[in-house]
């Protein structure tokens, strides 16, 4: 008998390579590949006026050097589009005034990190020493930096985008000021989450190989979304799309930064091997990645919020201020998560939520993994707690008052979610999942351990947060799967893979449905030789979008071995069963005498003229006997053992969670540290509880490091101050804390798995849940994160220096 | 540009002659000129870890150090933590286990780190194994799986036959 994989920690496919040192990430390909540097801009927003290249042209290995002038010559001289801006990926009504940066900067650079030259050389050695002798003139333009400066509009980023605006979207429920107006209690409150970054171990890199007598391109970039950039490239180059092929290789890590696409470097890379008909590479460094790819998280909030005497949500307005950086190619994304997923398992009463994207002069922001819901649910939750402490009620009471019930499912929230679709709620059982976070951090039994603490000279504090998430965005992903004359099940997805095991997790989904061993199937991601249509993996998507597929392929796959079978074996569909590899008639055990394995069904399912080797012997014309009045391949039938097909749902899927922390705070030098942190997590179905586990820790340590330690530090002339590992504090092991983690499984009804996305869930509450510790502990409101030991500190001089003021 | 220097490097316990500008790193001779690629680089700044190498046994950021003024050192990088049938050796066998790695990239500097640290502490406890790895960065596993593949390592080393056991 078969045995489950779906449901076990399985180990994982990738591991022997990867932790040989086997992987193969994009800088370990193309070793003999020309490299690219860039020239990037040191100032934050500037006129570029001359690009002077006379002492570098002497560098020995110089190959070419390109400024945006040779675009626009390559333009008209070969129809391509490699001068213009780069596409704005999504665009929305309310984006009015998107801009979009060209792949060399033009005449203006609106950030520090803005490419302005690209040097190829042989050696990326010599490309530094060629960049180092290029001279750039610049006249300084006033540099935009943060919310603040950007809402004052003092100073514009982009002349033609009037008060730095890009977008103003609204939605409401109803007149949610009216019942604010008319509720028992009402507050306000100003909430504001800094930037960080997705922050890759990998950075970005691009390998292109133009074959001059193909006329084919075929480019390797450590992307989220191969087929998508193998579209843009074609479009940019003006190359036939059946001529670029795009592959990506290992990833070391993407957490969103690397769903944005085409880069400028996507574009440039490609277009250079194709005029050099050499390769080309190039490999960003950390402090490229810091100044020229995405950050996240910045924004302020204000929220208005009404509410009955037990503490039941009547109305809630939140105005946001968004900053999307210099230009906004994957448009208001981010911001619409938050101004939708803000709600989590709440009924808010009547809802309005309004939000401005502002355009400053810093790097681009993107989603980086949590896509704008650890803001919403910083929002929400800070709300709540405010309004807990304002009626002096239980924290936990609260949020229990406003959950959506179980047997309100599926829930309609009202509104617009970023995928187009109405935002409803599928499955979740929100009492369920509070009485288990309260359980597994000992909620009811924490006054006890406060007094205990305090008796030590101990400051501890706890914190709860709940976020809904959703997931499995659309609109669809596709698989295909193969299985070979030897027996092995190739199967293929378009999207790709940056580390979640995708390669195990979708082979246990084929063994279940197949019917085979779980060491006979390969499956292949990202590769668009191998497979065209894709979207890309973010927002949780791959075990909802390709989980699904790849099981509805099987279940293809499957129907047809058993037609093909049942003629081989003389029986009827109906009575076959595929176990272990092999068809036989169901009841009668391992040792049917009549079984015939899916390899040998594979041969059938081909006839064939020649005999290449001894399987195909088999299925040639003249080795078995056939019914002589009907095609070798049946009407509606198609040679090969295999089929595509595609998952495309109505509409996302919706997980949920909730975190609760345990912190100490030290009276003297305020240092914060997280002593216990538990989460409970639904994400329906578990198809691999070790995987799934292990992107919870994850998300939790991204979610501390966010609470804690990072934050983009832009000085007010757009200057990033803190562009390494030595002073953008990532959390090294000391820092995180271990993780406790409980499952309530409430299956999607919408796919076919019950399955609902795990990726991003680790990190939503982390800022939320620690905020509210922090304030537990100490008595102070917390409204901005992260905090540092020393904003702590002067939190508690200003809450003193008010006490002693009132007294 | 630069003359090229002579250099001799045994790396996992096999002897190169090269012939290297004096300013090339050893995270990009051990990758680009020997192609053992197994060696990462994340920050190129000695902080992250991930291209962590034995230098005689040390541990030490490669991308931190001229290849040519290591002439004669034993270099063990995280292809040389395999065991000798080519399978995966105690510690990377042990991040298998524990499932302490997702994307893979850090790992090499995980390994050699871990190698050279049991090697010295062969029973490390839990917190000594956190403290152990606080060096390097990890941006996918949140470290909790690591400090147990730690801690499992030094089993599978303790267990391994002709080490005497712990």
């Amino acid at each position: 008998m078969t045995t489950r994989m779906v449901g076990e920690p399985v180990k994982r496919v990738e591991d022997p390579r990867l932790v040989t040192g086997n992987g193969r990430y994009l800088d370990d390909l193309g070793h003999d590949a020309l490299e690219v540097a860039f020239v990037r801009s040191p100032h934050a927003h500037a006129r570029v006026v001359d690009v002077d290249v006379t002492d570098a042209l002497d560098v020995d290995g110089l190959v070419g050097i390109y400024t945006y002038e040779d675009l626009v010559a390559d333009q008209e001289r070969h129809g391509t589009s490699v001068a213009e801006p780069l596409p704005l990926l999504i665009p929305h009504p309310t984006l009015t005034q998107g801009r979009t940066q060209h792949a060399l900067a033009a005449d203006e650079v609106n950030y520090v990190g803005e490419a302005i030259v690209m040097v190829v050389a042989t050696d990326r050695y010599v490309a530094e020493d060629v960049v180092e002798r290029i001279r750039v003139d610049y006249e300084f333009l006033p540099a935009v930096v943060g919310v603040e400066a950007a809402r004052a509009a003092e100073h514009l980023v982009h002349p033609d985008v009037p008060g730095n605006v890009a977008a103003r979207m609204v939605q409401e429920t109803g007149d949610a000021d009216a019942a604010i107006d008319a509720a028992p209690h009402s507050l306000e409150l100003d909430l504001a989450i800094e930037r960080s970054a997705s922050m890759p171990m990998e950075g970005k890199g691009v390998l292109a190989k133009w074959d001059a007598d193909d006329r084919s391109l075929t480019v390797h970039t450590s992307t989220q979304t191969s087929t998508s950039v193998r579209q843009a490239i074609a479009a940019k180059l003006a190359l036939p799309v059946d001529r670029v092929e795009v592959i990506t290789p290992d990833v070391g890590g993407g957490f969103g930064v690397k769903i944005v696409h085409p880069w400028p470097e996507e574009v440039l890379v490609p277009w250079a091997a194709c005029r050099l008909g050499r390769p080309v590479k190039w490999t960003e460094d950390r402090r490229e990645h810091f100044v020229s790819s995405a950050h996240e998280r910045g924004q302020l909030h204000r929220v208005r919020v009404g509410y009955d005497d037990e503490g039941r949500l009547l109305g809630l307005s939140v105005r946001f201020w968004h900053d999307h950086g210099a230009y906004i190619p994957y448009g208001l994304i981010v911001p619409i998560i938050t101004s939708t997923q803000l709600l989590g398992p709440y009924k808010p009463g009547v809802y309005r939520v309004e939000f401005e994207s502002l355009y400053t002069n810093t790097v681009i922001v993107t989603p980086y993994r949590g896509a704008g819901r650890p803001q919403g649910c910083f929002v929400m939750e800070r709300t709540l707690d405010a309004i807990a402490a304002d009626l002096g009620l239980d924290r936990a009471d609260v949020r229990e008052r406003n959950f959506i019930q179980p047997d309100e499912m599926p829930f309609d929230q009202g509104l617009i979610f970023q995928d187009g679709r109405p935002l409803i709620y599928d499955s979740g059982d929100f009492p369920a999942s509070l009485k288990k976070i309260k359980d597994l951090v000992g909620w009811d039994d924490f006054e006890a351990y406060r007094d205990r603490a305090r008796a030590e000279g101990r400051r501890v504090g706890i914190g709860l947060a709940c976020y809904v998430e959703g997931t499995g965005v659309g609109p669809y992903e596709g698989g295909h799967i193969r299985v070979e004359t030897d027996g092995t099940v190739v199967v293929s997805t378009g999207l790709t893979t940056q580390g979640q095991g995708h390669q195990t997790m979708l082979a246990q989904i084929v063994a279940d449905e197949l019917g085979v061993p779980f060491e006979r199937v390969r499956v292949t991601t990202g590769d668009t030789r191998r497979f065209k249509y894709a979207v890309g993996t973010f927002a949780s998507r791959t075990a909802v979008m390709s989980g699904s597929a790849v099981a509805m392929t099987a279940r293809a796959v499957r129907q047809k071995a058993l037609r093909i079978a049942a003629t081989a074996l003389e029986a009827a569909v109906e009575d076959l069963e595929i176990v272990d590899g092999h068809v036989r008639v169901r009841g009668t055990g391992e040792s049917a005498a009549a079984q015939i394995d899916l390899g040998a069904v594979a041969v059938l399912s081909n006839p064939l003229r020649y005999a290449f080797d001894d399987a195909a012997k088999r299925a040639t014309q003249f080795a078995s006997p056939a019914d002589p009045d009907k095609p070798p391949v049946e009407e509606g039938e198609s040679p090969g053992l295999e089929s595509s097909q595609f998952y495309s749902p109505p509409r996302s899927t919706f997980a949920n969670g909730m975190h609760a922390v345990v912190v100490e705070t030290d009276p003297d030098t305020a240092d914060i540290r997280v002593l216990r942190y538990c989460v409970v997590h639904d994400c329906g179905t578990l198809i691999n509880p070790m995987i799934v586990e292990g992107q919870i820790h994850g998300g939790v340590a991204q979610g501390v490091g966010g609470a804690l330690y990072e934050r983009m530090e832009y000085a007010p002339d757009g200057q990033l101050l803190n562009a390494s590992f030595m002073d953008f504090l990532m959390p090294y092991a000391s820092e995180v804390p271990e993780v406790e983690i409980d499952h309530l499984v409430t299956p999607s009804p919408l796919n076919p798995l019950g399955v609902k996305g795990a990726g991003e869930a680790g990190v939503i509450p982390g800022a939320a849940a620690i905020a509210a510790a922090i304030e537990d502990a100490e008595g102070i409101s917390i409204r901005r994160m992260p905090i540092s030991p020393s904003e702590l500190f002067h939190l508690r001089e200003r809450a003193e220096t008010a006490e002693k003021e009132s007294r | 540009m630069t003359t090229p220097v002579s250099v001799s490097l045994v790396v996992n316990g096999v002897r190169h002659e090269l012939e290297l500008p004096a300013r090339r790193l050893l995270s990009d001779a051990l990758r680009h000129d020997l192609r053992l690629t197994g060696t990462h680089v994340g920050c190129e700044h000695g902080v992250c870890g991930a291209c962590t190498v034995l230098v005689d046994g040390r541990p030490m950021r490669s991308c931190l150090l001229f290849a040519v003024s290591l002439d004669g050192a034993e270099i063990t990088t995280v292809e040389g933590c395999q065991a000798p049938d080519g399978g995966m050796g105690p510690v990377q066998q042990a991040f298998h286990e524990c499932h302490a790695l997702q994307c893979g990239f850090c790992t090499p500097g995980f390994i050699t780190t871990i190698t050279a640290y049991l090697d010295d502490n062969p029973d490390p406890t839990r917190d000594e194994a956190r403290e152990a790895i606080s060096g390097n960065l990890c941006r996918c596993t949140g470290y909790v799986n690591i400090v147990s593949a730690v801690e499992r390592a030094a089993e599978l080393i303790g267990d391994r036959p002709g080490t005497g056991g712990a």
